[in-house]
């Protein structure tokens, strides 16, 4: 391996960005392909589904034989509100591999009691945001309704291009967000990407029926990653 | 946020086989490539080994890596990539393998 290839690699590891390892195993030679980078023909088209998929394996391109090793960031879940929803999120999420971090500054909310064994900040997301930002392997849920605290995560999550963005609330309530959101200098493209009414449409009634419909719109973004440019995704 | 999220950079073999270099050592990076049927690591997984035979990550479930870091000594010496391929264990001739009964393919190569 190429020490530069390595000491790329493990940098953008370390800053959470998505990366391959492509090594030639006829000769050996390696390089480091980052996210949107272009690679053309078989080998950019095995590239394109290995970032989407986070496998490796190798692959047969141009007469030679690839290993690719995908290197993802490890996705998260950061969720606005420690509401009831919330409470049966948090374990389904962490079963499915999204590990869960809940923000609410309402302390009578935020409380271990009731949120055993989860990540909880009893501070408003501007503080938490600030020195734990978001990127664009972090998924944002925003389940409070009140406005004071939810929009300026919106807007943190748009900003970062969070893999996916949901907002509970009614289409009546989330047009009167997308003003908000607009004044703050969300763009009107920006502000299309977030899921409201939030999660898929099941028809979800419960909290926790409710907390499925938004895991199973978290994994549907993050396994879609990169689709919706080519109108794979409806 | 939980630690998980972040590399844990302590036990990470790619972070190690990076501080090994900077600290000056010669390193040999084994890669799982391919695996077939039950195999106890995924394909992309890592053992790093330095010329004294320390090694972090592990290829198998500690089944093959005392082959892998004899190996891995080799390819350091003589600084040419092996491809090494592991099957079922044949206790009676007490053959390194793989109880699980998978086999894996492993590349083995010099990092520099």
């Amino acid at each position: 391996m190429d020490p530069y290839a390595l000491k790329t690699l493990n940098a953008e590891r370390r800053a959470r960005r998505a990366a391959i390892l492509v090594t030639d195993l006829g000769d050996g030679r390696d390089r480091i392909v980052r996210e949107g980078d272009q690679v053309a023909g078989d080998l950019g088209a095995a590239i394109a589904k290995a970032f989407r998929s986070g496998n490796s394996g190798s692959v047969e391109a141009e007469g030679r034989t690839f290993f690719l090793n995908a290197h993802l960031p490890q996705p998260r879940l950061v969720v606005i509100g420690a509401v009831h929803i919330s409470q049966a999120l948090a374990p389904m999420a962490r079963i499915s591999g999204y590990p869960l971090e809940i923000i609410d500054p309402r302390t009578a909310f935020a409380t271990p009691d009731r949120f055993p064994d989860v990540a909880l900040h009893a501070e408003w997301p501007q503080d938490v945001l600030q020195r734990q930002p978001l990127d664009s392997y972090t998924a944002l849920a925003a389940v409070t309704h009140d406005p004071k605290i939810d929009d300026f995560a919106l807007k943190a999550a748009l900003d970062a291009n969070c893999f996916y963005i949901g907002a509970l609330g009614s289409r009546k309530t989330h047009a009167k967000r997308v003003e908000r959101l607009l004044a703050l200098g969300a763009s009107a493209d920006q502000v299309a990407r977030i899921h409201a009414p939030i999660g898929l449409d099941i028809g979800a009634a419960s909290p926790a029926e409710i907390a499925v419909a938004i895991l199973a719109q978290t994994i549907h973004a993050f396994r879609s990653r990169g689709l919706e440019a080519k109108g794979a995704v409806a | 946020m939980s630690d998980s999220i972040y590399l844990d950079e302590a036990r990470d073999p790619l972070i190690i086989a990076e501080d090994w270099m900077t600290d000056g050592k010669d390193v040999a990076i084994a890669t799982v490539v391919e695996t077939w049927g039950s195999a106890p690591r995924p394909v992309g997984s890592h053992l790093v080994i330095d010329a004294e035979g320390n090694f972090h990550g592990s290829v198998s479930g500690g089944c093959v890596e005392g082959a892998v870091v004899t190996e891995a000594i080799d390819v350091i010496d003589s600084g040419k990539a092996k491809m090494l391929e592991f099957g079922v264990a044949d206790e009676t001739a007490w053959q390194v393998g793989l109880s699980c009964g998978g086999r894996i393919r492993v590349y083995v190569e010099r990092l520099g």
